[in-house]
């Protein structure tokens, strides 16, 4: 395992740590027209709404925003990258810039974690962030032709490759593959680390969050968190988890049965709650961290942070809830088990 | 003693073995001590998979799947493997169509392939943590590696053969080394040994040959081996190879699996592919033959090959379970024997025990409403939860009756009314006019009656007027519609929108071969406001009729199906369907005749009359997977007498129909008559000019329309004829004579003979199309003169030519019939071979065949599918007849 990985495993066994919060909200808040987003840069789409492109036009909106986030606390920092991949980025005819969109993100949050770490000595983790892209792996968007897809899986690895290695040379330390919506998805981009892990020669830490879309507990591609579980163990991730979903009141059940069965760390950020009528988050810090602080008493989670709506604000709120618990003991060597996974999760005895 | 069936098969080999503590935490997941896998979904071990896949019917291969999990499986093994296929294109296919279906994808996938492509081209697509099957060392340590990095890489668990460079391992010492060394290659490379499986070869025993002696036990010696020196990993096999010697002596194979698995369990082997329909619990195995296969198996005596093989003899053909389960049951209490013999369907001595059972009730009626009801509810329960199957269901119901008939009298005497029929509900249901095909909808109306609901069968071809005349008479709940063939459907159409100006309110139910879903939701509910419900089979009948009169349950299922029906229509509305070619751009594709392929100058032309096939021929090649499809065991044959599910019913269906086949051909019930014709022809355009009796008929046929990919061509049947001069056929086959054995089943309440004679009447027509297929290409054209094929070859259809019939794919308009009767001589008194058509071109009597006959090595079935409407405008005087004329035969393909 990396150096990194060994760090933040060593430091994971002492406290639970904290995750940054969501960009979208933060820059929400900053109502920037069309020409901010934009800048000097040449597009012929509307441009407003490219949160990425932030990385490049307004890098100090962006880093300010990082900087809020660990001075609340927050010691794995993720990139402002969600949406900065070739599929993602063809909606605003940007995919040119998709390389240099990562690298300059990486080099925002790796500078905010330098000087934060040289205030207060705390070691700061550099995430990069990939989003699941709007295209799906697993799902026909045409009823009518259930075998249809409208990407395959060697093309979407290629997409996250080329992400990734803008990351890594930003300055990212670990590849965090977030809101899970399609299991298959996820595959390719742990596929794709593994290839740049090869073409590097180091390894890269991977970190996978999972979203549940119905209350079933499920997501799109019809997996509960065990069988996200099964499907994934291959990456050998340094965390595994949930995030975003329907706020943590939601989220308790599901992150306790992985608890069960997950023989590595377990990080879960939740929303601020639902959105309202306005598309408003309006949970406020104590509700959120209040959440937050059961799983901690409950011995279920490593890492905790925020999603959607949750402010620098929330993060403190939770950073100091859950200040004084312990970490959740990672299971024996008992959960060495035969997972396979159809849509649900099937466990061979021993 | 009771055999190990369906989805407790799981359970019942686990009770096999010791038990194993689990300590999983709570969880979600299913845990499995023995895991069967499903093995249908493989081309190279179902040959109706295999059918299926060659012919592109992806949505009856998902069915296939769908029905392994349905019947247990845990996992689905899936092979594409097969020379003729793209393989890698079949596998991604299959896997994306199956994963779109929760109940089939919630299981995880076996992604089997000899070919690393296929296996790389699979894994690719699946989202859950499948398993591949299988890598090895057979090339050697590098390619295995690197093989095993890449499962690793997306994701899979891996079965390993016992195979390297030296070849398959047969020794136990030779299957531990091989298991030993690539457990360790793995594991030091980071591989997660829980991810590893191995198949250390299960070989045949008992075959005579010193050398395989040990087989059985090196095997299972080596789990227990394998599984002390590699720890967290898994042993699989695939079973049915060590009974091989055996094959058509199924107690035999049966007791020997069960014996292998009692001690390969709990020497490791935990997971097989395993045919649970197969297995005898151990305990329940006749001590003497359990000995005999424990002395073959471990190898304990050197004569033990010779004294299983002597014991066999005495098994050949048996059934040792049956015989001492009835000997048994003929002691219980009169109750007792009644509801064993509903469920079991036995129908021998159900009169005098229904006699026994009156006698000592207050009233007849008692014995209806009490012991029979109680009988025909476990019936209805277990049908319900697929504990048991259609033919099962039938015979109980022919039980049933018999007793019920013996009772009537007496409870007429008692001047009462018969309780029974007061039933759930009534139903009128009718085959519509000019349609001849009844069973299904008499399938549907016996489950029906089985489950307390009144039945008016209306019979055949049933104007509308009599189907509202009786339902209205009979203050029916709801009336239900089968029928076969395509203008059914626009029958179907008419008999709602009559319902509808008659302001009935009663449901609809829709049925039969023909009929959908979607047909059912753009054409026939929108002619009928009240609720509309298409029924698949009769399994659904059931459930779709005791919501419709249930107070609770009826407006969530017309609620459900409105919403249903609608979004289908949406659906279709906003759908981007093939795109279709014009007419001249795909006559401009069409296939390319090529004139090396012309089959040569017939021998005999003209016509052949055959008033009396021998029906003993017709028997040698009967196609029995379509007739157990008729009864609702899906399945190929023969390996469906062995499916773990469906097995003991189709085993005993088989018997009864060979029973029958007895007793008809011996007796003579039936007579088969055909006609087959040999003429001249000629092209225009897409139209075949045939010279039969010295008068030309036109023979206008349809082509594809849908744009097709680079290199496939637009077809049309006109293509396989050459522009200038060529010889083509036609025929006519029936089996006449059932009406009279009907009416003699009716009379005596046996609806199960009955509808078994009207299965085995269709198969023997079909045999007979086949056979003189095969006269005709050896013969009569003699094209084909040195033919010689087996029936399975015939069955699979592995010559050169094609016999297309009007109202089928490749030629969709039943009214090319006619044309083809008056070219083989018809008239109007009396049709080819003795058939008539009726209003819809349907045939009668019911078990017939007729078709073209085309010779050209090419040939193929195709699909007219989709045409537009520039071609209808162009066919419809071709055929003589105005547009909207040729519009209202042609609708299913204009949609």
């Amino acid at each position: 395992m990396s150096n990194i990985a060994s760090q933040l495993r060593a430091e994971a066994a002492k406290r639970i740590l904290i995750k940054d919060g969501a960009y979208g909200t933060q820059i929400q808040a900053h109502k920037l027209a069309e020409v901010d987003y934009r800048g000097g840069l040449e597009l012929s789409r509307d441009q407003k709404g490219n949160n990425d492109l932030l990385n490049l036009t307004r890098p100090e909106i962006v880093g300010g925003i990082a900087d809020r986030f660990a001075g609340a606390g927050a010691e794995i920092l993720a990139t402002n990258s969600f949406n900065a991949n070739r599929i993602s980025q063809a909606d605003y005819g940007a995919e040119h810039l998709v390389r240099d969109i990562n690298v300059a993100a990486a080099r925002i949050i790796a500078d905010t974690a330098r000087r934060f770490e040289a205030k207060d000595g705390r070691r700061r983790y550099v995430a990069g962030a990939l989003g699941p892209t709007n295209k799906t792996l697993s799902l026909s968007p045409n009823v009518n032709d259930p075998g249809f897809r409208e990407i395959d899986f060697d093309f979407l690895s290629e997409v996250y490759v080329e992400q990734i290695e803008a990351l890594v040379e930003g300055g990212a330390e670990i590849v965090l593959i977030e809101t899970v919506f399609d299991t298959l998805n996820a595959k390719a981009a742990i596929h794709a680390t593994k290839a740049v892990e090869q073409r590097i020669g180091r390894e890269l830490p991977i970190m996978l969050s999972m979203t549940i879309t119905d209350l079933s507990g499920r997501n799109l591609s019809g997996h509960c968190i065990e069988a996200f579980w099964a499907s994934v163990r291959h990456a050998r991730p340094l965390s595994i988890g949930l995030n975003c979903s329907f706020g943590a009141a939601q989220l308790r059940a599901h992150i306790a049965a992985l608890s069960n069965v997950a023989d590595t760390l377990i990080m879960a950020y939740p929303n601020a709650g639902l959105p309202n009528d306005l598309g408003e988050y309006d949970e406020g810090p104590q509700t959120t961290s209040s959440q937050v602080r059961d799983w901690a008493e409950q011995g279920i989670v490593n890492i905790v942070g925020g999603c959607c709506g949750t402010t620098p604000k929330h993060i403190r709120a939770i950073a100091e809830q859950v200040r004084d618990f312990p970490p959740r003991q990672l299971p024996s060597d008992r959960c060495r088990r035969t997972r396979l996974a159809g849509i649900a999760p099937m466990v061979l005895a021993a | 003693m009771m055999m190990i069936v369906g989805s407790g098969s799981a359970a019942g080999l686990a009770a096999l073995s010791e038990a194993d503590d689990l300590d999983e935490p709570a969880s979600a997941a299913s845990s499995s001590t023995f895991v069967n896998i499903g093995e249908r979904t493989n081309v190279t071990g179902s040959a109706q998979f295999k059918k299926l896949i060659m012919a592109g019917d992806y949505a009856a291969a998902v069915e296939v799947a769908r029905q392994q999990v349905e019947n247990g499986a845990q996992i689905i093994d899936i092979n594409m493997d097969e020379g003729l296929l793209d393989s890698e294109e079949a596998m991604v296919t299959f896997l994306k169509l199956i994963a779109a279906e929760p109940d089939i994808a919630r299981v995880p996938f076996m992604i089997d392939s000899s070919k690393w492509s296929v296996i790389e081209a699979g894994l690719k697509c699946v989202s859950g943590k499948p398993i591949v099957n299988s890598i090895s060392m057979k090339e050697g340590e590098e390619e295995f590696l690197r093989h095993a990095r890449l499962v690793r890489d997306y994701g899979a668990a891996v079965v390993i053969m016992a195979f390297d460079t030296v070849g398959q391992a047969d020794t136990k010492e030779r299957k531990v080394e091989i298991c030993e060394r690539a457990y360790n290659l793995l594991v030091t490379d980071g591989f997660p040994p829980e991810d590893i499986i191995f198949d250390p070869n299960i070989f045949a025993v008992a075959t005579g040959i010193e050398e395989h002696r040990r087989y059985a036990l090196d095997f299972i010696e080596a789990c227990r081996e394998i599984r002390a020196r590699c720890p967290y990993a898994h042993i699989s096999g695939g079973l049915s190879n060590l009974s091989f010697s055996f094959r058509g002596n199924e107690p035999v194979r049966r007791a020997m699996h069960s014996v292998f698995l009692y001690h390969a369990i709990p020497a490791g082997l935990d997971m097989a592919i395993v045919n649970a329909g197969q297995l005898d619990v151990y305990d329940a195995i006749d001590p003497e033959l359990r000995e005999a296969c424990e002395d073959v198996i471990l190898d304990r005596r050197d004569d033990a090959t010779e004294r299983l093989v002597a014991l066999a003899e005495r098994y050949r053909g048996t059934d040792p379970v049956r015989e001492k389960a009835e000997a048994e049951w003929r002691g219980w209490p009169v109750a007792k024997r009644l509801e064993h013999a509903l469920v079991k369907g036995i129908d021998a001595h159900v009169v005098e025990d229904a006699e026994e059972a009156r006698q000592s009730a207050e009233r007849p009626i008692h014995v209806i409403e009490g012991p029979l009801m109680d009988g025909m509810n476990v019936v209805g329960d277990l049908f319900g939860s697929g504990k048991m199957f259609l033919p099962q269901v039938v015979k109980s119901a022919r039980v049933m009756k018999k007793a019920v008939a013996h009772l009537i009298p007496f409870i007429e005497a008692e001047k009462e009314k018969l309780g029974a029929t007061a039933g759930k509900g009534r139903i009128v249901m009718a085959t519509v006019k000019g349609d001849v095909h009844d069973i299904g909808k008499n399938i549907v109306g016996v489950v029906l009656q089985c489950n307390g609901f009144e039945v008016i069968d209306l019979g055949v071809m049933v104007p509308w007027q009599d189907i509202l005349k009786a339902a209205n008479e009979n203050g029916a709940h709801m009336i239900g519609l089968s029928g076969l063939i395509t203008p059914s459907l626009d029958e179907m159409v008419t008999v709602a929108a009559e319902m509808q100006r008659e302001g009935l309110t009663l449901p609809l139910l829709i049925g039969g071969a023909t009929t959908s879903k979607v047909h059912t939701a753009l054409r026939i509910d929108p002619a009928y406001e009240g609720p509309v419900i298409h029924v698949l089979d009769a399994s659904r009948a059931v459930g779709v009729a005791s919501s419709l009169v249930s107070d609770t349950q009826r407006e969530p299922l017309v609620e459900t199906t409105v919403s249903d029906y609608q979004k289908i229509r949406d659906a279709r509305a906003n759908k981007g369907q093939n795109e279709l070619a014009s007419i001249e751009e795909a006559r401009a594709n069409a296939f390319v005749f090529d004139p090396a392929g012309v089959a040569s100058v017939p021998k005999q032309p003209g016509l052949h009359r055959f008033d009396d096939w021998s029906l003993e021929n017709l028997r040698e090649c009967i196609d029995w997977t379509p007739f157990f499809r008729a009864w609702e065991l899906a399945g190929n044959f023969p390996a469906i007498l062995d499916d773990e599910v469906v097995g003991e019913s189709a085993r005993n269906l088989y018997a009864d129909a060979q029973a029958m086949l007895d007793r008809l051909i011996a007796e003579k019930w039936l007579t088969a008559r055909g006609v087959a014709g040999l003429w001249r022809c000629r092209r225009e355009g897409d139209d075949v000019m045939v010279l039969a009796s010295n008068e030309e008929t036109r023979l206008p046929f349809l082509r594809q329309q849908v744009k097709k990919r680079e290199g496939r061509a637009n077809m049309c049947l006109t293509d396989f004829i050459a522009p200038a001069e060529d010889w083509m056929g036609g025929f006519a086959v029936a089996l006449h004579g059932l009406d009279e054995h009907i009416a003699r089943f009716k009379a005596d309440h046996d609806d199960y003979s009955d509808i078994l004679l009207k299965a085995l009447a269709d198969r023997l027509a079909e045999a007979f199309a086949e056979r003189l297929h095969q006269h005709v290409r050896t013969t009569l054209w003699a094209y084909a003169p040195d033919e010689a094929l087996s029936n399975e070859d015939l069955i699979r259809e592995r010559y050169h030519g094609i016999r297309p019939a009007p109202g089928y794919p490749a030629c969709p308009d039943h009214n090319l019939k006619p044309l083809l009767f008056e070219m083989l001589g018809g008239t109007e008194e009396e049709g080819p071979a003795g058939i008539q058509l009726t209003s819809s071109l349907a045939m009668l009597p019911t078990s017939a065949v007729s078709g073209f006959y085309f010779g050209h090595r090419d040939t193929e079935y195709f699909g007219v599918a989709r045409i537009g409407r520039d071609q209808l405008e162009d066919y419809a005087p071709r055929r003589g007849v105005s547009v909207e004329e040729a519009e209202r035969w042609l609708r299913p393909n204009l949609d």
